[in-house]
């Protein structure tokens, strides 16, 4: 198939254009040696198929940061499976000078290329006239078409000319400077800036433009004061909507896969193969798409921020603040996200050029507390913290429930900085973010924008999460020789059959058949590890299966301590818990253990969605895997050190 | 010697040079080359970064990159 490759500079609506060419046959792939996505997109013209490649925006071919470095390794060897054929370069015609720099560097190597002159519309509206006649005379073998991405304006001809016949030129690879031949480079880059200041001069036309709408609101986004009110207010507008609207849709997908489990498994046979799949599968894909409305409502407010250009904006007003820490203005985002949810808030990071502090950021998302764990600091919180108003007004389980966030955003901030002192040769960091003008957003960018990210979540992240559920599920369903069996015998079966005592007699089955699964052999296990925390094993049972999501951890509460409907009816849940008792006689739940169980909860990595997503956005096992490791050892001794204050 | 960092705002300067360096390459190819017209239009909360114009767009860089921008 003919590869077709597309530049351009950040900025220029190369995706849009991407976007427009290809619709939705696109395909997310990977780059050999790097971490950033090969966007592949297939169109058809007159019959011929052919693959758009979207790199990612840079303004040189020479690459300034690790993911850069596809445009030249392509560019630079014709052995490359994705040496392209064609190119096309996307520039905004509003800002010329700077974007015929990447043209002449990949026309004068002797590709077939198209210089399209995207913008078309801004440019005109800002008074540039372009004369094309003089463009095509400084480069005659240049295909130069004018587009509108916006409105679709100039694709037909584009398409059209990605179906001809190549016209043979020249190539001149061997006139490409080395990779880190820095002076050489920049001897080049003065040379052609000399060229195309004379030549813009001829081509570029600037009548006066009057006084910008950007500079206007940008006296208000940018204000020390109003500057930071309004990104607050936007933030808890953003928030409030993921968390209204996307609790519909996640109580329409719980409902749906709840009852579609237990009405296959009343119409299927009863057996280890229903149970896989009434206990292990149904409920696995229900884990994977239950992340989707919080995935893709933040993805759709965050794509409206950048389209419209008000995110350069943000990064600009918090950079400062952020980097003490190793991290930089444009992970406040990815932080910030991550108090719904960590896997929209890693799969965010994409947008941080440095990759050290990428993978910082991603290192410590999951350290700000999520709103799945929120059911968990509910729950304890009405277990253990009394109900009593401070300094007349401070409710003192509030005030708990905010210092757990708080603790969550403070170590989120100190681990960076730990982070920064272990890398030992210092990426440069480089801040230098072109501030877009504002603009309204392209609806089709944003929309495909959410599609896309939703689709890398369940296609790559999914089958992991399934994976998990199902080892969770075996280890909860099985057990030892004929154990569970024999021990769910032991309880005796009532003789009134009305409902409620046949519910009561359900759950104290499942209770002792947890407790004889391997899984609950496990939490006996552990129990000496965990029990300088305060804890029992059915609380270590309970945070075992917690690894499946954190908020399970009240279910398993639940049917260990057999209560049902437990998510109707916390308070039976809590009572039972409160009448806990130990040998000893002291009760289980005290301050001090419901105390160390919150800190554990604040630390400890116990999302497998979140993981499968650092495995897919990091391309490798081994941060995922230290990252649990650390934030293990941070939840142990955090806990440790709780309960012994405490108690 | 002044560099981009010590201008005050809106005040029209010209590029002299850049600092040898890992940035060098990069500062010139985003347009910053000898002759270049440019202006602080704004700066964030605690004066750092700094949005400048690059007759043609708005580039936002910190103090510290500034400071490697030869101006006159």
């Amino acid at each position: 198939m003919k590869k077709i490759a597309l530049f351009g500079n950040p900025n220029t609506g190369k995706s849009s254009l991407f976007n427009r060419l290809t619709g939705l046959r696109q395909h997310v792939g990977n780059f050999p040696g790097v971490t950033v996505d090969k966007h592949s997109g297939f169109l058809t013209v007159d019959g011929k198929e052919l693959e758009l490649i979207d790199f990612p925006g840079t303004y040189s071919i020479y690459p300034r940061s690790k993911d850069e470095e596809v445009v030249y390794n392509v560019i630079s060897n014709t052995k490359d499976p994705n040496f392209p054929e064609k190119t096309i370069v996307v520039l905004d015609s509003t800002n010329l000078e700077r974007n015929l720099l990447l043209f002449t560097q990949i026309y004068d190597l002797g590709f077939n290329t198209a210089l399209v002159l995207n913008m078309t519309d801004v440019a005109a509206r800002n008074g540039f006239e372009i004369n094309s006649a003089v463009l095509q005379e400084a480069f005659p073998d240049a295909k130069i078409i004018r587009t509108n991405a916006r409105i679709g304006t100039g694709l037909t001809e584009l398409k059209a000319w990605m179906a001809e016949e190549s016209v043979p030129r020249e190539t001149r690879l061997d006139t490409l400077k080395a990779k880190d031949d820095f002076q050489g480079q920049i001897a080049d880059t003065n040379v052609r800036f000399k060229r195309i200041k004379e030549l813009v001069k001829e081509v570029v036309n600037k009548n006066v433009s009057e006084a910008d709408f950007s500079t206007k609101l940008d006296k208000w986004l940018i204000h020390p004061v109003f500057g930071y009110l309004i990104f607050l207010v936007i933030l808890l507008a953003i928030f409030q909507t993921v968390f209204t609207l996307a609790s519909y849709p996640m109580d329409w997908i719980d409902l749906g896969t709840s009852s579609l489990a237990s009405w296959l498994g009343t119409m299927m046979p009863e057996g280890v193969f229903t149970s896989l799949i009434v206990d292990g599968v149904i409920p696995g894909i229900g884990g994977v798409l239950i992340f989707i409305p919080q995935i893709a409502l933040l993805f759709f407010m965050l794509a409206i921020l950048e389209e419209t250009g008000y995110m350069a904006r943000v990064v600009f007003i918090t950079d400062k603040l952020m980097r003490p820490f190793g991290l930089n203005g444009k992970s406040v985002v990815p932080l910030l996200s991550s108090a719904a949810c960590a896997i929209p808030g890693i799969m965010a990071t994409r947008t941080i050029s440095s990759w050290q502090e990428r993978l910082t950021t991603i290192l410590v998302a999951p350290l700000i507390s999520c709103s799945a764990r929120l059911p968990v600091y509910t729950l304890l919180i009405a277990l253990v913290i009394p109900s009593k108003t401070l300094a007349g007004f401070l409710n003192l389980q509030g005030l708990v429930l905010f210092g757990l966030y708080l603790l969550g955003v403070v170590s989120a901030l100190l681990v960076a900085w730990i982070i920064k002192q272990f890398f030992k040769k210092k990426e440069l960091s480089v801040f230098l973010l072109e501030m877009p003008p504002y603009k309204s957003p392209r609806w089709g960018n944003v929309g495909i924008e959410v599609f896309q990210k939703v689709k890398i979540f369940v296609l790559d992240a999914g089958k992991i999460i399934l994976a998990i559920s199902i080892i969770l599920w075996a280890l909860a369903s099985f057990g030892p020789g004929k154990d569970m069996e024999k021990y769910a015998k032991t309880v005796p079966a009532p003789r009134a059959q009305t409902e409620e005592v046949m519910a009561d007699y359900e759950s104290k089955v499942a209770s002792v058949k947890l407790e004889h699964s391997y899984m609950g052999h496990l939490g006996k296990f552990i129990e000496p590890v965990i029990e300088p925390l305060g804890y029992d094993w059915k609380m270590g049972i309970s945070l075992l299966t917690s690894f499946a999501a954190r908020e399970v951890f009240v279910g398993s509460l639940a049917t260990i301590y057999s209560v049902h409907e437990a998510d109707d009816n916390p308070k039976q849940l809590i009572d039972k818990l409160k009448a806990q008792k130990r040998t000893d006689g002291t009760p289980t739940y005290t301050l001090a253990s419901g105390l160390s169980l919150l800190v554990f909860y604040v630390f400890a990595m116990q999302c497998m969605a979140t993981l499968a997503v650092v495995k897919r956005e990091t391309k490798s096992w081994k941060w995922p895997i230290i990252q649990v490791g650390y934030m293990g050892v941070l939840a142990y001794f955090g806990a440790y050190i709780t309960f012994n204050l405490f108690s | 010697m002044k560099t981009l960092a010590q201008i005050p705002m809106h005040k029209k300067m010209t590029v002299l040079g850049i600092a040898e360096g890992e940035l060098k390459p990069k500062l010139l190819e985003m347009g910053l080359y000898p002759g270049k017209q440019v202006e602080v239009l704004f700066k964030a909360p605690f004066g750092d970064p700094i949005a400048v114009d690059i007759s043609g767009y708005t580039l936002s860089m910190r103090l510290s990159e500034a400071n490697l921008i030869e101006v006159e």
